[in-house]
Formats: C-alpha cells, structure tokens, sequence
C-alpha cells in the first residue's frame, strides 16, 4: 500500500475512534464515564512513560512522582485563587521544572539503579506531601473547588478533557516516533556509548525525553485532582499507580506507537472485570495477570500478534553466505 | 598530505596508580594512514579513547583542525569530523542495518532529515558491501559483516579523522583482502585513518607511518620499515623472530629487485 493512502486511513481511523469517544460521552452513564475517565488517564499514563520507558528504555517508576506532583501543583494553585486552566498549565510548569531537576540527577544511573531511584523519588515525595501542611493540607488533604455545573455536566467536562489529553499524548508519540529525537532515544536504549559515538548529544536527550513525559504525567495529575476535587499524599503519590504503569505498556508493546494504548484498554478492562466479579481478591487476580504478562508475552501484545510477525514467517529465506 | 589535522600534546590517563596512556605527542598530517600499534596494554584504545572524548583526560592537549577539542564531550568530537569504530563491534542490535547506517548520518553530519539519512546509509552501506542486508537484524550478521557495519557507520558520519579499532581481528584471509581494499577506498576519498592493529603484515601493507606505543608511552614513530627496525621495537613488541624474518624477506625483495635491474639493463 502506498505510503499516502496508509497515512490517510490511519488518520481516518483516529477520527473516527475519536468522535466515537466523543459521543459515547456524551450518551454515557455515569458509571460509563467514570470507567471511561479512567481508562483516558490510563492511556496518557502509559504514552507518557513510553517514551522514556519504551523509546529510551530507561525503567521509571517514577509515574506516581510526576502524577502526584501535577495533582498538587494544579490543587494548590486553584485553592489560591487560580482558574482550574491556569492552574493544568502552572502543574505542567511545575512537572517540567522538577523533571529537569530530577533528570539531571538520576538520569546519570542507569538500568536498576535508576529504577530504584524513581521509587525512592516517590516516596520522599509523599512525604513531603504528608509533612507540609501549611502547603498540602498533609495527611488530611487537599480540597479543590469544585467545577461549577451539574455533576453531570462535570463528568462529561473531565471525560472529555482526559482524551483531549490523550490524544495530545498519543500525537506527541507520534512525533517522537517519527522524528530524529525518537531515533535518537531508540539508539539510547539499545547503547548509549555507540549513541554518542554517532553523535547523539546523549544526556540531553535523556532530559528531554523525561521532560516531555514529566510534562504530560504532571497534566494528568491536575485534571485528575480538579475531576476528585479532593487529594491525599497516600492517593496521589501511590506506587502501586509507578508499577501498574509499566506493565500496561509492557502487556501492549514498549516502543510502538499503538502499544501503551491497547496495553491500557486490555488492562483497564481486565482489571474491572476481575473487581467485579471478584472483589475479595481481586489484587491477587491482577498479580497473577502481572506475572503472566511478563512470562509469557514480554515483548507485548502488538509484538506478538503484528503484521510484521506475521510477514517474517513468510519471509524468504536469507540471502546465502555473508562473505 | 600536509598540514596537520590533529594534534596531540602530553596526553595522559591515570587509572588509579596505572598510568595507562603517559604524555604521548604526536601528530597526524591530512591524508595519511597511521598504524597505531603495540602489545597488549599499551594503551592503544585508550589514546584513542582519550582523543574522542569516552575517557576523561589526566593531563595534555588535543588540537583536531587546528581547534582545541581537550575538553569537549564524545558527541561534539564526533560531530566535528572524528568517527571510531570499536574494537568490541557496537551495533544498535534491536535495529536493522540499515537503520545503524542511518544514525551514523542523522546525528554527525551536517543537520539531516531521516529521508536523507536513508539514502546516505544505503550508499555507504553499498560502499562496505552490506547492501543486500539492509533490512536485516544487526544482531544477525556475521562477525566479519559486524565489523563492515561498524565501518559503514562510522563512514555515514562523513569524517574527516576515522579511527579504526581492531577492525580486522577476527577476519580470515578473504575477508582480509576485502577489508584492504576497503580502507584503501575510503583512503582515496581523502579521509585521515589511523588504524589499531595487530597483524603487522597487514599494517605494512596499507599505512604511510606506524607509531609503536608500549607501557602506554610512545616508543617509536616514523616510516614502517625504520619502525620495524628499530631495537627498542624489536625488544618490546616484535620479538627477534619477527625481525628477523621480516629482515630475511626485505633482503629478499632487494635481491630479487637487483636482479631485476641487472637482467634490465
């Protein structure tokens, strides 16, 4: 297929999904658009670590840092008075400061010492979010003014902002898929020493990669403290949300474009499905699913299930001798 | 041939209480073909290390086109004109041939679009001889054509300075030949090598000057046959043996030359 037409029922595809998301809002329960809500930020969540943890391949768990941050930034500023779109723009600021700060930091270690030093970012976080009170309200929390409206037309409101957000999340992918920056990361997690070789400015790269990510997590978090209207250290800076994070993009794909995205609507679904019908033990249900996705399809569901597998399976056979 | 292209002055690394590399000076005209050899340890791969900024400098100069590179970082080296292959062979292995070719011409060069990246890899991958691998694995390929990529992708680089590691261990005699034609082609396209290597035959066969290092400091440096000659050279990487043999055969090829001339004339 010529490389036009593809292009131009990708972006058919994308409208299409779009005004469905769209209008299925629209028509939605409330339940509906709660769990379609969640499944948006999911979807920002996993683009969004992507492309430090697929493109770059460096092991974050710093999700929750970046998301905790954003809920308190975007909290703290519209309890000071800020309109709640001043307030997402301020949270974003806020990620993209502290992932310059923090990325020149621990960008410097790599593989697991690097995944260690994001947990360990989390939970200093957290605890400054407990132990601050005269800025986070500490361990009683954060009340957010809430949108004026109908709760309905508020559901609707955030329903729609989280998939503006992840639209935006999955056309910056798309961006830096496509584009010398994305090449770059990709050398990066492959090796960073032959990277530099070629001439890859390695270390700002790595910073913008986790600024870019930083930015989008950060956001995420301010539309989803402006959605709860009220925020707890223990909610906002959860860990669990670092590890649930990697494991919907590994269970997609890591590095694809459309890998997070399937990663985060098989989980979100699983994950509800096991809640309901198994709601005693629901956590050891989804820890089984966890170590299944990384036993049996580490490489992730598009992989695995994609074109391009299929094509090499029918592939000739390789040229003869190397000589 | 002429003016400089790079320059070295003291350069030093210390390893803790190793010296590895000690106050080596040296200079390399445009257009030549240096033989960095030596036994193992010498300090070879750290000099050039050193040069293109993967190791932090002890002490000393380094001067690439007449500009102070000392203190740059590996990435602004290599995007001035100095490429490298590694000894150990590098590939981005999750990408295909092609795509290791092309990020040797995204990122060095001058600025570069990724359409444009793709035609210079395929010709430079066609220049080594890669060409029918494009869109293979680089994990797949033999060692020998682990080596030619390296090469196409320090090319892609278009450098003006190429430092080769070891590109030739581990070849057999074919793929010897092969590689003698290579550096003998990117050689006529004016580019500077200087080539780390251990098959010394090989070595006299393709540079203009050969620099001996041993305990990472210079030992002798000047044209092939004086180096080879030289007892210090002898004593501490070629071994009488050697000499002596490569002595038998240079007699040999006087002899045979004499003989030449007189039945001539």
């Amino acid at each position: 297929m010529p490389r036009r037409t593809t292009e131009l029922l990708r972006g058919g595809a994308l409208i299409v999904v779009a005004t469905a998301v769209v209008l299925f809002g629209f028509g939605a329960n409330n339940y509906q658009l709660q769990a379609g809500t969640t499944l948006a930020m999911a979807v920002v969540l996993c683009l969004a670590w992507n492309i430090v943890g697929g493109y770059m391949g460096y092991p974050s768990f710093g999700t929750a840092a970046f998301f905790g941050l954003g809920a308190y930034a975007g909290g703290i500023a519209q309890t000071y008075g800020l309109p709640m779109g001043l307030a997402w723009a301020a949270a974003a600021l806020v990620g993209a400061v502290f992932a310059i700060v923090l990325g020149a930091i621990l960008l410097r270690l790599r593989g697991h010492y690097f995944a260690i030093g994001t947990i360990a970012v989390v939970e200093v976080m957290r605890e400054i979010a407990n132990n601050w009170d005269a800025l986070t309200g500490g361990a009683i929390g954060l009340s957010l003014p809430i949108l004026a409206g109908s709760p309905r037309f508020a559901g609707i409101f955030f329903y729609l902002a989280m998939w503006a957000l992840a639209l935006l999340a999955l056309l910056l992918t798309v961006a830096v898929a496509r584009s010398k920056f994305g090449f770059g990361l990709r050398c990066i997690r492959q090796n960073e020493d032959a990277a530099s070789m070629v001439g890859v400015d390695v270390f700002k790269f790595k910073v913008a990669a986790f600024v870019t990510s930083g930015i989008v997590i950060a956001l995420a978090g301010a539309i989803y403290a402006s959605m709860v209207g009220f925020i707890e250290p223990k909610d906002a800076f959860n860990i669990l949300l670092s590890i649930e994070v990697p494991v919907m993009v590994m269970l997609g794909a890591a590095g694809t474009v459309l890998g997070p995205v399937i990663g985060a609507i098989v989980y979100v679904v699983l994950r509800e499905l096991v809640w309901v019908n198994f709601i005693n033990f629901h956590s050891a249900i989804l820890g089984v699913i966890i170590v299944a996705v990384i036993y049996f399809i580490p490489k992730g569901l598009l992989r695995e299930f994609s074109l391009t597998r299929w094509r090499k399976w029918t592939a000739p056979p390789a040229p003869a001798g190397q000589g | 041939m002429g003016e400089p292209i790079l320059l070295i002055d003291g350069l030093t690394r210390r390893f803790g209480g190793v010296v590895a590399v000690s106050s080596v000076t040296l200079s390399v005209k445009k257009g030549e073909i240096v033989g960095l050899i030596g036994p193992n340890g010498a300090g070879k791969t750290t000099l050039v290390n050193l040069i293109t900024g993967f190791v932090p400098k002890t002490a000393g100069r380094v001067v690439f086109e007449g500009a102070d590179i000392t203190q740059l970082a590996s990435h602004q080296i290599a995007r001035r004109g100095v490429a490298r292959t590694f000894q150990i062979v590098q590939p981005f292995s999750e990408m295909t041939v092609l795509e290791n070719v092309m990020a040797g011409a995204l990122f060095a060069g001058q600025r570069s679009s990724i359409k444009n990246a793709v035609d210079r890899a395929r010709y430079y991958l066609e220049f080594v001889g890669l060409d029918r691998f494009a869109q293979f694995p680089a994990a797949d390929l033999s060692l020998a054509n682990r080596k030619r990529l390296e090469l196409a992708k320090s090319l892609a680089m278009e450098p003006r300075l190429l430092f080769l590691d070891e590109v030739n261990a581990g070849l057999n005699s074919g793929e010897l030949k092969h590689a003698l034609e290579l550096i003998h082609k990117i050689a006529e396209t004016g580019v500077t090598i200087v080539m780390i290597e251990h098959l010394l035959r090989f070595v006299v066969s393709v540079v203009h000057r050969l620099v001996v290092l041993h305990h990472g400091a210079m030992l002798s440096d000047g044209a092939p046959a004086d180096v080879l000659q030289d007892p210090a050279v002898i004593k501490a990487y070629l071994g009488t043996k050697f000499a002596q043999r490569h002595k038998a055969e240079l007699e040999s090829q006087r002899l045979k030359y004499q003989e030449q001339v007189q039945q001539s004339s």
